[in-house]
């Protein structure tokens, strides 16, 4: 048995990083080549200076939302903002490209009631709004659901004995939430903040989870408006995180960084460690998957029925009832999995039980993830 | 599973893709059960056997390959089906013919009415033949399994091993065998007649495959590579009747019948988690399934819902162009879809900069300067709003290859394009041949075997260049072949459900009688 104190000493790397060594400079931008390169683009490998990287960015969020024809000029749009790093950038981005797309925005904050995690966010997201001089809107969960805050729809799920799906709720109620206030602001579109990372995390889960009714209805750039809906698009679909990320860093922005004291339940933490692991080995993983996404042929059988109202809210619903009258229905039953399981899904997959499941919390303190 | 899909018509010859592993041998085994006169749902079909000898490719030694050789004769003289064992080296020696794809004839695509004709007709004739009808395959049999050519040279062996070492990741190199095997077993099964070819994917390993297929970029070829049947090369037909069985399944029945299988290690034995992408989602479905022990069956569900049309039904278009490797339908197909811009990651602020040279050919420009947008004026002014070029997205598999090459990048689908294309991260250019080696090789003889077979099968306008190029690659042309293409992995399916049935019953008397 070899000890350690027998090994040769190993001499540690030094706290300050490595000083540039003359022979082998720090590569110049690639585009302007005039300043030093900051940062390497995560897909391309290019290296890029902050300001070139910046103004790259936000020529591919342009163009995704022009050739996408995602928001005609003269829109009214309701940034969902949660006060995290997508739904920052997102507004940032659409606030200096608002006068050559001709939109005007309005802010759009969901307070779901969890304490000690979007209370702090939607401070954040005030400070924002000050500083931007966007006008902000706050819908609370409590105001529009009948006193259901998240965090009493965790203690009454809480003792049924399998995992808390309090994301489930959480996904679905925000949604309607986000909905309720762009109605409020009279909006007519919505965004959401949602990455490339979201989508090929949201891709992998409803297979794992054989979601085909999710499946069929993503992998586009947004949902149009149906049956009443407002239209959603998600214009940063294809940045990747770490782009998301890079770009709040170069333009310093403020933003609010921590993860959802309910996160670890979910079942996207699978997806998104599957996700880092495949990135680390390719890093056009991300894009391939959102790319399959798109293409994806599903069975006539397993799409999702054509929508129709809501019985109670009037609300675009493929049964009889929306998903979150129906999700609501059940905690005021105090069966809070009424909606939740298989026995509720009529049309649609018959596929071995499974688990609820669990709308995501997001990515740490990011925007409502899609279940179109 | 077999009379179910109703695909396998008596009296056809059936090509059985044996690699002797557990699945394929299960399925092999359930064949020879299932064809034999006292099974109660007798298998009708005319059966051979191909095992493909891949040392080369893993790298073994000419001793190692001898010895497995021998255990893999043994078994097929078992077996007793007419066999053809291949060396992979063989590749070399394919015709151009393998890389395209057949028109199918419409009736091979047998309706009811047509089957049961079929089945009536294939009845009338054996009870017409009487007692004196022997299984038809037992005549060649004294030949023992044969080969098309001798055993390999070791200059061929040497060119694929260079093969093999030229490609850098471990998924470029697993996918580089599929396609060879694939492009391999179908040029064997046309030249002898087999008009289907069974290969052995259990229900794991197709939903490992159709994880795998996603992160490639092969969504849209999804119900290809893990469907029942896979018709794409139009005059042989693949099916995978081992698909609703498990891997516990079919070693527990291995176990239980003695099924003899031979194990050889393949590219990824004993690679770590990390090295390919096959290994990653191979892991992580295992591990996720040891929570949710549902997740197998589930994604295997999925797949079933999958259908082979394009996305939006527009089923009435002519097919078009098709992929030069996996022979799907091409699923790159305008510059407005979401990722073809997105991946356009590269090239753009250069653009900025040299206009000139970007507006190459298969680039759509009118997405931004549309008149229909209205007040998209404002983005054609200045910089850093550039949109207009921004807009002249090349192909993504053109990106890497810079201006001039998208022309002939049309013949490659996403998938492919992407493996060769990936530029940084663990997986490198996919098959660079290194630049010094290029030059040793343009001398050496050996790349000649390489390149024969596919600088005859591929014309100038397609991406893939020869492997060592003794006509002058020019930029190292990173060889496509080993795209995402050929997914399957005809490892020699066991035949379906029924045969398992029906092969329990008649293998339920076997352990009494050992």
């Amino acid at each position: 048995m070899v000890s350690i104190f027998s090994l040769p000493r190993i001499r540690r790397s030094l706290p300050f990083p490595p000083r540039p060594d003359p022979e082998m400079p720090a590569p110049q931008c690639a585009s302007c080549n005039k300043a030093r390169a900051a940062l390497r683009r995560p897909r391309s490998g290019q290296a890029l200076c902050g300001t070139c990287f910046c103004a790259a960015f936000e020529a591919e969020v342009l163009h995704t939302v022009v050739a996408g024809r995602l928001l005609p000029p003269g829109a009214v749009v309701a940034v969902g903002a949660s006060g995290g790093k997508d739904s920052t950038v997102l507004a940032h981005v659409l606030r200096e490209l608002a006068p050559r797309l001709g939109i005007s925005l309005r802010l759009v904050a969901v307070d779901e009631g969890i304490g000690g995690y979007r209370d702090a966010a939607l401070a954040a997201v005030r400070r924002q709004a000050a500083r931007w001089e966007l006008p902000l809107t706050v819908v609370a969960y409590a105001d529009l659901f009948g006193g259901w805050t998240m965090d009493a729809v965790a203690r009454s799920t809480a003792g049924s004995g399998r995992s808390r799906s309090c994301c489930t709720f959480c996904g679905v109620l925000r949604r309607r939430a986000l909905e309720e206030g762009a109605r409020l602001v009279g909006a007519t579109h919505v965004v959401t903040g949602h990455n490339a990372d979201d989508m090929a995390e949201t891709v992998l889960m409803n297979f794992l989870r054989g979601d085909a009714g999710r499946l069929a209805r993503g992998g586009g750039l947004g949902s149009p408006g149906e049956g009443g809906a407002l239209p959603r698009c998600r214009p940063l679909q294809l940045a990747s995180q770490k782009e998301v990320v890079l770009y709040a860093h170069f333009r310093r922005l403020d933003y609010f960084s921590e993860e959802c004291v309910y996160a670890p339940e979910a079942f996207r933490g699978h997806a998104r460690d599957l996700l880092k692991r495949l990135e680390a080995a390719r890093p056009s993983a991300v894009l391939d998957l959102v790319h399959s996404a798109e293409r994806l042929a599903l069975a006539p059988a397993a799409r999702p029925p054509p929508p129709g109202a809501c019985a109670r809210c009037g609300a675009l619903a493929s049964r009889a009832l929306c998903q979150a009258c129906a999700l609501l229905d059940g905690l005021n039953r105090g069966r809070p999995r009424l909606a939740i399981g298989k026995g509720r899904r009529g049309l649609d997959e018959d596929g071995p039980p499974r688990e609820a499941e669990p709308e995501p919390s997001g990515p740490p303190a990011s925007e409502p993830v899609p279940a179109f | 599973m077999l009379g179910k899909n109703r695909l396998i018509f008596p009296g056809e010859k059936v090509l059985l893709a044996w690699s002797g592993g557990p699945s394929s041998s299960s399925m092999v085994w359930q064949v020879l059960e299932g064809l034999s006169r006292d099974s109660a749902k007798r298998l009708r079909f005319v059966p051979g056997v191909i095992y493909v000898d891949e040392g080369a490719a893993c790298g073994r030694s000419p001793e190692d390959r001898a010895r497995t050789l021998v255990e893999v004769e043994q078994v097929l003289q078992r077996v007793g089906f007419p066999s053809h064992v291949i060396a992979l080296e063989e590749v070399f020696g394919l015709p151009p013919s393998v890389l395209r794809c057949f028109a199918q004839e419409p009736e091979s695509v047998g309706t009811e009415g047509a089957y049961k004709a079929a089945v009536d007709s294939f009845l009338q004739q054996q009870c017409v033949l009487g007692a004196a009808g022997e299984e038809p395959w037992s005549q060649p049999r004294p030949q023992g399994p044969q080969s098309l050519a001798g055993p390999p040279t070791a200059v061929q062996t040497e060119a694929l091993s260079r093969l093999f070492d030229s490609v850098k990741t471990l998924t470029a190199k697993e996918e580089l065998l599929q396609t060879l095997r694939t492009h391999l077993i179908l040029h064997v099964a046309r030249t002898h007649g087999y008009s289907k070819v069974m290969a052995g994917d259990s229900c794991t390993r197709l939903a490992v495959k159709l994880m795998t297929s996603l992160a490639l970029g092969r969504g849209a070829f999804l119900a290809w590579d893990t469907g029942f049947s896979d018709e794409r090369h139009g005059d042989v037909v693949v099916v995978r009747p081992m698909r609703e069985h498990t891997l516990k399944e079919v070693a527990f029945y291995n176990r239980l019948f003695a099924v003899p299988s031979v194990f050889t290690p393949a590219v990824d034995t004993k690679a770590p988690e990390k090295a390919s992408i096959h290994r990653l989602m191979e892991a992580f479905l295992l591990r996720l399934q040891a929570q949710f022990p549902s997740t197998v069956s589930t994604v295997y569900r999925t797949s079933e819902k999958l259908v082979k049309a394009p996305r939006d039904g527009c089923a009435a278009s002519p097919p078009g162009p098709r992929c030069l490797l996996c022979l799907c339908t091409l699923d790159v197909d305008s510059a407005d879809s979401a990722t073809a811009f997105g991946a356009q990651t590269s090239s753009h602020l250069c653009q900025m900069q040299a206009p000139g040279p970007q507006a190459e050919a298969g680039t759509p420009t009118t997405l931004c300067c549309c008149p229909g947008l209205g007040g998209a004026q404002g983005c054609c002014s200045s910089p850093p709003w550039t949109p207009c070029r921004l807009t002249s997205w090349p192909r993504p598999s053109s990106a890497a290859r810079g201006p001039g090459a998208s022309r002939r990048s049309k013949r490659i689908c996403w998938g492919t394009a992407m493996m060769r294309r990936c530029p940084v991260g663990a997986e490198v250019r996919a098959l660079g041949p290194h630049p010094t080696r290029n030059r040793q090789a343009r001398t050496g003889r050996q790349g000649q075997a390489g390149c024969l077979w596919l600088s005859t099968c591929i014309n100038k306008n397609v991406l893939i260049r020869k492997l060592y190029s003794t006509h002058g690659a020019g930029r190292a042309g990173p060889l496509a072949v080993c795209g995402a293409g050929q997914r399957r992995a005809p490892q020699g399916r066991l035949a379906g459900a029924a045969v398992l049935r029906q092969a329990g019953g008649a293998a339920a008397s076997l352990p009494t009688a050992q």
